[in-house]
């Protein structure tokens, strides 16, 4: 699903606020497994959502680096939040999955491998997290090898976009050209306005799979003034991102950076802990667990989300690779913003703001780059010069 | 802007899933070195590969772990890996018996340059256990030898107890149409041979340095100066290439484990045009 080139661009509808509850059973009678925004322990995460009761209404969030606050409001909007700690990377590449299971009898062992997974409804995604996923299927569907088990997810989710309202404290989209505005990959997006006591969505359709769920809810065309609402909207919410990454020769200046002084400074402040790898809604690596039971006679693997800033990541035989700090925050960041670019044919970073927001320290991978690009690329005192490969 | 790709049913087959292998044959090489021939449970009669190229090995309940391939490609009927008892998965390994079943996933990764290097002379440098990956290429090569120049292998080891494949290495030394030179690092007095390191051999090895194909698998800083000492003969680095090695979850790209600056050792690699690499492996935690 969510195929949107061929689809030829439909006028966007209006679809009421009233009605919202209609689009959430409607996924559901369509078998789909919803998955939306809700409050839970101080946060808004998303989770199985039944009802529009259960989305954030009367909450926003106060977010900027290593801190994240929900607060009380008057504002009526079910998606006046913006980037939760969650990102659907939690459904389409699950934190823990069996990868398959192994039975010992007779001196020998078999392996079976079944993976059920449900038919997922995302409402509520956002522009960047639309360009996330995107990402992650070039990592797991358009490389050399295809994951089977993110294949079975991804091919079956519908989404429903959500263009931001308004910048989180931590946002910088705009910058990396990844929102707040949904262009792609979706099968329906919603702006959401609430203006003279008006409460609607204008609603873009995607894909055909889109068309056919909005054929079963009540809405109309809409017109020059709701459209004009809706743009005005998003270059507001453009115009209000408090952050930006310059990505201009960034690919190189990283690569030419890895002796920058710069990574010594971030080494002191960084604690290793792994959070920006964990929130990011791209970062996609894995180890595995071989377990057994008690009796030894059923085995399986498990593969789990897993963090470059740990040392067992680095781990060969004798020690590891990246034993300090510095090297391991130099790997994510070049990683996320240089290598990854050669590896995927695109930066690894939408731009959400999550590393920076849940960072205990506050470390701001917009102001380590803008650092790391005043050193121009030099080199600290034994550094070696380093060419692009 | 990233375009979104997915605009097709795909189909998959599970990259991740093991195959069943019966151990045929087990083979002490060294103190802490074995060999296994593996047959496939399954009813494939071969497992056709790439001298280069490894395989992900499980042993029930403990893990899973990447091994080159140490066979001969032109003898794919057995499976066969050499290992070191280094970790968890090859202590456990050593313990298994003729008839035990072990996973195998692959072959996975890039090929020594055995077709392309035709026509030229060629060097092996081998550190340690990495003369087993060169094994196939050497098996390959010697299956063809008046395809090629003059054949060197330089292996440099540990000690005389290290040495990897003796008998085989006598009988190469014997055909006189391969030069075979081996050194230690430390040695008692039973040892006539020479002592000290791999790089100190390619000085006076045998070969047209403007005209050679090298192969160089060993531990990482042994391949840097091996590659400068052979560059300093007058060997392009274009024609040298080295074999890598990193941590490894799932050899097809997933798990991230592997990267080396922007490749990912499981399928651009494990084998390398030294040029490629220079710059990278001229630098600390990579």
């Amino acid at each position: 699903m969510a195929i949107p080139s061929p689809f030829p661009v439909s006028p966007p509808l209006i679809f009421e606020r009233k009605d919202f509850q209609k689009l959430l059973e409607v996924l559901n009678a369509q078998g789909y497994h919803v998955i939306g925004p809700t409050v839970r322990d101080g946060a808004v995460i998303y989770d199985e959502v039944l009802s529009d009761h259960e989305f954030p209404v009367g909450w926003t969030d106060s977010q900027s680096a290593g801190a994240y606050r929900l607060e009380k409001s008057d504002n009526k909007a079910l998606f006046a939040y913006t980037a939760s700690p969650q990102s659907w990377k939690r459904f389409l590449h699950p934190p823990a999955l069996t990868l398959w299971e192994a039975h010992r009898s007779n001196g020998t062992f078999q392996i079976t491998a079944e993976d059920t997974s449900p038919r997922y409804a995302f409402v509520g995604v956002r522009a960047c997290e639309l360009q996330a996923i995107a990402i992650q299927d070039k990592v797991f569907l358009y490389s050399e090898f295809l994951d089977p088990h993110y294949k079975a997810r991804r091919e079956n989710t519908f989404i429903v976009a959500v263009n931001c309202g308004r910048a989180g404290g931590t946002c910088f989209c705009a910058s990396m050209n990844t929102g707040p505005k949904a262009s792609s990959g979706f099968d329906l997006a919603l702006t959401e306005i609430l203006e003279d006591e008006r409460h609607y969505f204008v609603v873009e359709i995607g894909s055909e799979a889109g068309a056919e769920i909005m054929r079963e809810l009540p809405h109309r065309p809409a017109g020059e003034g709701e459209i004009e609402a809706a743009e005005r909207i998003l270059a507001q919410t453009a115009a209000s991102m408090g952050r930006e990454l310059k990505t201009d020769d960034l690919k190189e200046l990283l690569y030419r950076s890895y002796e920058s002084p710069r990574w010594d400074d971030v080494a002191r402040r960084c604690l290793t802990c792994g959070n920006c790898t964990l929130v990011c809604p791209t970062c996609f690596c894995t180890t595995v667990e071989d377990v057994t039971d008690l009796t030894g006679e059923q085995a399986q693997r498990v593969r789990k989300w897993d963090s470059c800033f740990t040392m067992d990541f680095s781990y060969i035989h004798g020690g590891s690779v990246r034993y300090s700090t510095k090297s391991r925050y130099r790997q994510w960041l070049t990683h996320k913003l240089a290598t990854w670019i050669d590896q995927f044919g695109t930066s690894g970073c939408v731009g959400c703001g999550r590393c920076i927001t849940w960072c205990p320290v506050g470390i701001d991978i917009t102001e380590e780059v803008q650092a790391v690009r005043a050193g121009g690329g030099k080199t600290s005192k034994k550094g070696v010069k380093h060419e692009n490969v | 802007m990233v375009e979104n790709l997915l605009t097709e049913k795909l189909t998959a087959t599970d990259p991740m899933l093991p195959g069943l292998f019966r151990i045929h044959r087990i083979l002490k090489e060294s103190y802490d070195t074995f060999t296994v021939e593996l047959v496939s449970l399954e009813g494939y009669q071969t497992f056709p590969f790439e001298a280069g190229q490894f395989n992900m090995l499980y042993v029930y309940g403990v893990g899973e772990i990447p091994v080159s391939i140490s066979g001969d490609p032109l003898h794919p009927e057995t499976l066969v890996h050499t290992t070191r008892v280094v970790g968890t998965v090859t202590r456990a390994m050593r313990e298994l018996k003729i008839g035990d079943v072990i996973g195998v996933r692959g072959p996975f990764g890039s090929a020594w340059p055995v077709q392309a290097a035709k026509g030229n002379d060629l060097v092996f440098v081998a550190g340690g256990i990495g003369l087993a990956p060169l094994r196939p290429a050497l098996y390959q090569i010697l299956a063809q030898r008046d395809r090629y120049g003059k054949i060197v292998l330089l292996y440099g080891c540990r000690s005389p107890e290290d040495i990897l494949f003796r008998k085989e290495l006598e009988k190469w030394r014997a055909r006189f149409d391969l030069e075979i030179y081996v050194t230690v690092d430390y040695a008692n007095t039973r040892w006539h041979g020479n002592v000290g390191v791999v790089t100190k051999l390619i000085p006076k090895a045998p070969f047209d340095p403007l005209n050679t194909i090298a192969m160089v698998c060993g531990p990482e800083v042994m391949m840097r100066f091996t590659a400068i000492e052979l560059q300093k003969r007058g060997v392009n680095p274009d024609n040298i290439y080295i074999s890598m090695e990193r941590n490894m979850k799932c050899a097809v790209g997933f798990c991230g484990h592997c990267q080396f600056g922007p490749t990912f050792i499981c399928k651009n690699g494990p084998v390398y045009p030294y040029s490629q690499m220079q710059n990278w492996l001229a630098m600390w935690e990579i």
